[in-house]
């Protein structure tokens, strides 16, 4: 059980925190056909898209209901009908995400009713979801944000219904903002091993994996879980939920349709993957596949491979809660240290954190926390290179954003092959930045031929460490 | 900030488009909006100002997706690149405690980091629940003798141009003209060359994008110009202070900062002029620019004489290049009057720009697009993605040059695309610059990868032209 330190200072230095309508806003480019449209002043969405074209590499759907100055002050309501009717006429999409804003919060709006004035004045739009959601930016992060999203959508679109199990192969799959478009392509190709049908909620892998594809141009998300499959979800035989932040949409999709869940934190590492692994088989009545039988064998023999790397490594983390708490157990069981844990909000899965505290924090208190555990290896987002820079030591890059890396977006950390190559990177980083001892020159040398071997190096002395990209090894 | 002094900052009597009808300030519509609100616009006009802590007033949205985010670059500190935010929580937005926060939060800055002044972007939220920041940053200033600066730069107050103008009005109420530049030391003298008499000059809004204007930097310290204050590529706090003795301001390729210039004018008799550093000729117009408003003799003939060299340096080395992009076809999409200054880069390459965008351009702007480019030219106004395609393929251009915003509308269409904007990784200004610039054009261009993922899959020709597989 880990201690939470509370924030405490005033100012947020290096923030690593992304805000709530950011986070709404991916869960939303998860589905197909949709797009969503924050609550607030243009800059909230124009910075939002920013963030999410440079991690993605993608163009990213995003709208705004434009609040300005005299909207602010008298009443914003119109933007809101206004900005929905415009995006039903131009773009006819399935789903509207509406998510709101600092603010539009501050402010006071009510944005359910705003919906349901919307759909009093334009019954023509019915067909089209629009899926309202709470997201003020001064609580909680990108993993409550986009949590929060999800629940919104069950709420919005899935029904009360007594049809589990109707669909036998169907299981849902509740996926948490730590996947990545390579996790939920992966967790899919799992699910199937089984023979199982996944229908995953939200499924960034669909929309924002990187495709090209032959329409040239489309204002709405290019793939994701469709409308109808969400709909669909009542009948499936099982739901999976990964992250524990996911645990309030979770619950309220079994109270609406009664579907069996099986909840697990994170999937990264041996027993995490085993975790899954049983149920699959437990879901389908099926033996475990041999290939994945292999998989696990591999990843075994990867952890004994690396384990004189990875043993007692020295690791900085600071990410999103779910994140932190599966890059934490996973590293812990390969034998490395947390010696740093900062998350940028509260979450309950933290106390589940394999170290003695975790700082609500930013990436500053990283950089000390870690310099004063004489840290070996961060892992944290792009913001972090600069810590780490300074740290002189290497970033492994995971989270939002990764901006100065190509394929960040893609990576693959779940599964047994995901976990394999982890490790194999971490062993890799690990030997990159391996300092041997300092060489010692004898006192004696000075008599001798020896002497001039080095210059400037005095006998009886260490010989000074090589500069900044003279590593000596 | 009151809604008449958002009118005033509205109204700059040195635009161009004052007097029209202007699309960049029109009011926003919902559902149909985009590009940055005021407090993006102030923050990128300012934050290159590298020894400066710059404090990000309200809850994390504004910070978080934000911070350290542009291309800009500093040959010495690197505070600018500290993202700080007061990351206000429901608390201290339901108790009032932002105030108080903020002024802790300066403390914490000053006391950490030690910046020669702290700038202070007040927010939506802060904004609407009423925090006095003008109060909090004279107090902290006060108490711990380190110039605090408000920016009162709420996204709601409107556009990113807007933010520019409000940026630019901050520096001028409190910054600028609040200390008095050192004289040029014997030492420094003697470097120029005895003859050589130097005369202080201010660049306004110049970024040094990947470090663009270290290209043309050099040239001046030729000259015996000294950059008192670039506004605000490299710059430093105390250079900003002393702006109002320059004896002339270039205003490089933008009218966000237009305010400062005018201002500096009527204020100090500061005279200035617009210019850019894209291109050939464009950099060789701007150093005449400077000779002619100086007025020294002796700075015309040796002006004349750095443009022969250098002209004659940069075509000899462009050479090689222009035969391999001679004649492509450009369709520019950048809005506003960056446009001619690339329009003469290009053409300088012997490219065909066939088509450009005129959104916020008026109608001079667009008689000069005219002059420079014939009558032929597209102008486009519709720049959402489907339209800029479809003007592509009508007006058979090679590439899209454009703002990265339009980047992936490019790729995704699989047609080459080369950056403009803010956020690009290469230099493109002065002589030197254009060799980079030429470079990237070719490497777009000329990349086997097009052909390759225009060509559809081989068993989806197959089965296009309804062939049998070949046994």
């Amino acid at each position: 059980m880990a201690e939470i330190l509370k924030r405490a200072k005033p100012l947020a230095v290096n923030p690593l925190k992304a805000s709530q309508p950011v986070g709404a806003s991916l869960a939303f480019l998860g589905l197909k056909n949709a797009i969503p449209m924050l609550h607030g002043s243009q800059g909230c969405t124009a910075f939002g898209k920013v963030f999410f074209v440079r991690h993605f590499r993608e163009p990213i759907p995003l709208q705004t209901t434009a609040m300005d100055q005299v909207s602010t002050v008298m009443n914003a309501d119109d933007n809101v009908i206004e900005g929905l009717k415009v995006i039903c006429e131009k773009n006819s999409p399935d789903i509207i995400g509406l998510p709101t804003t600092g603010l539009s919060e501050t402010q006071g709006t009510d944005i359910k009713r705003l919906v349901r004035d919307f759909r009093e004045q334009f019954p023509q739009f019915a067909k089209i979801a629009v899926v309202p959601v709470n997201t003020p930016d001064f609580t909680g992060c990108l993993e409550s944000g986009y949590a929060l999203a999800v629940e919104a959508l069950i709420d919005v679109l899935i029904p009360e219904s007594r049809t589990a199990g109707r669909r036998k192969k169907q299981v849902n799959v509740l996926a948490s903002s730590m996947l990545t478009p390579g996790d939920t392509e992966a967790i899919k190709e799992w699910i199937e091993a089984f023979g199982l049908r996944p229908v995953m909620v939200p499924d960034v892998g669909d929309s924002l994996d990187g495709h090209l594809v032959d329409q040239e141009t489309t204002p709405l998300t290019l793939g994701g879980t469709p409308r109808s499959e969400i709909e669909s979800m009542g009948e499936s035989a099982a739901t999976l939920v990964v992250g524990r932040s996911l645990n309030k949409a979770a619950d309220l999709l079994r109270a609406r349709t009664h579907v069996p869940d099986y909840r697990f934190d994170h999937l990264l590492g041996l027993d995490a993957c085993d975790a899954f692994t049983l149920a699959l088989a437990e879901i389908s009545g099926q033996p475990v596949p041999e290939r994945v039988d292999r998989q696990r064998a591999q990843l075994q023999d990867a952890m004994v491979d690396t384990h004189f790397m990875t043993g007692f490594y020295r690791v900085a983390l600071a990410a999103d809660p779910d994140l932190l708490v599966a890059l934490g157990q996973f590293l812990t069981g390969v034998g490395a240290q947390i010696v740093a844990a900062v998350a940028p909000a509260k979450a309950e899965v933290l106390a589940s954190m394999p170290c003695a505290e975790v700082r609500i924090g930013d990436l500053e208190d990283m950089e000390n926390m870690a310099r004063a555990g004489k840290v070996q290896l961060v892992i944290s987002n792009s913001h972090a290179a600069q810590a780490a820079e300074r740290l002189g030591v290497p970033l492994l890059r995971a989270g939002f954003p990764q901006y100065d890396w190509v394929g960040g977006y893609a990576r693959t950390w779940v599964g047994y092959r995901g976990a394999r190559q982890a490790l194999f990177d971490l062993a890799n980083l690990f030997l990159g930045h391996h300092h041997d001892a300092q060489p010692y020159r004898s006192l004696f040398w000075a008599d001798g031929p020896r002497q001039h071997e080095i210059a400037g190096a005095s006998p009886g002395a260490l010989v000074p460490p090589a500069g900044p990209g003279l590593v000596g090894h | 900030m009151k809604a008449s002094e958002v009118a005033a900052l509205l109204d700059e009597p040195a635009c161009a488009h004052n007097k029209k009808e202007k699309s960049g300030c029109a009011k926003t519509k919902p559902g149909a909006t985009a590009g940055g609100c005021s407090f993006d616009g102030a923050q990128i006009a300012l934050l290159p100002i590298a020894d400066v802590a710059h404090i990000v007033h309200g809850p994390i949205a504004c910070a978080g997706s934000s911070w350290d985010n542009r291309g800009t670059r500093s040959s010495g500190p690197t505070l600018y690149r500290i993202g700080m935010t007061t990351d206000l929580t429901e608390q201290d937005v339901i108790m009032g405690r932002g105030e108080k926060r903020l002024f802790h939060a300066i403390k914490q800055a000053i006391d950490d980091y030690s910046p020669k002044a702290v700038f202070i972007y007040n927010t939506c939220v802060p904004a609407l629940t009423g925090d006095d920041i003008d109060a909090v940053c004279k107090a902290a200033a006060e108490r711990w003798g380190v110039p605090v600066v408000p920016v009162d730069s709420a996204g709601f107050y409107g556009t990113k141009n807007l933010g520019n103008r409000i940026a630019g009005e901050a520096m001028f109420k409190h910054v600028i003209g609040t200390r008095e530049p050192e004289p040029v030391s014997a030492a420094t003298q003697a470097k120029l060359g005895a003859g050589v008499k130097s005369h202080d000059v201010n660049l306004i809004g110049e970024y040094n994008i990947a470090g663009e204007f270290w290209y043309l930097a050099p040239l001046f310290d030729e000259l015996g110009l000294r950059i008192l204050c670039t506004l605000s590529g490299d710059t430093r706090f105390h250079e900003v202070q002393t702006m109002h003795r320059a004896e002339v301001s270039m205003v490089v390729c933008a009218k966000a900062l237009l305010n400062v210039a005018r201002k500096l004018q009527d204020n100090f008799g500061v005279p200035f002029f617009e210019g850019s550093f894209y291109g050939i000729t464009d950099t060789s117009q701007a150093f005449r620019d400077f000779a002619r408003l100086i007025g020294d003799p002796d700075l015309t003939a040796r002006t004349e004489a750095l443009i022969a060299r250098e002209e004659a340096k940069i075509k000899a080395a462009l050479e090689p290049w222009r035969e391999r992009l001679q004649g492509k076809r450009v369709l520019l999409y950048t809005g506003g009057v960056k446009s001619w200054s690339v329009v003469s880069a290009l053409q300088d390459l012997g490219m065909n720009v066939v088509a450009t965008g005129t959104n916020k351009s008026t109608e001079e702007d667009k008689e000069r697009i005219r002059e420079i480019m014939g009558d032929d030219v597209k102008m486009i106004t519709d720049g959402s993605p489907k339209a800029l395609l479809g003007v592509y393929k009508e007006y058979q251009a090679d590439i899209l040059i454009a703002g990265g915003r339009n980047l992936y509308t490019a790729l995704k269409a699989r047609i080459p695309f080369l950056d403009i904007n803010q956020e690009r990784e290469f230099g493109y200004a002065g002589y030197d610059g254009m060799l980079e610039l030429v470079r990237q054009l070719a490497l777009t261009l000329e990349s086997p990868v097009w052909n390759k993922v225009r060509a559809p899959a081989p068993w989806a020709v197959q089965k296009a032209v309804g062939q049998p597989l070949v046994a």
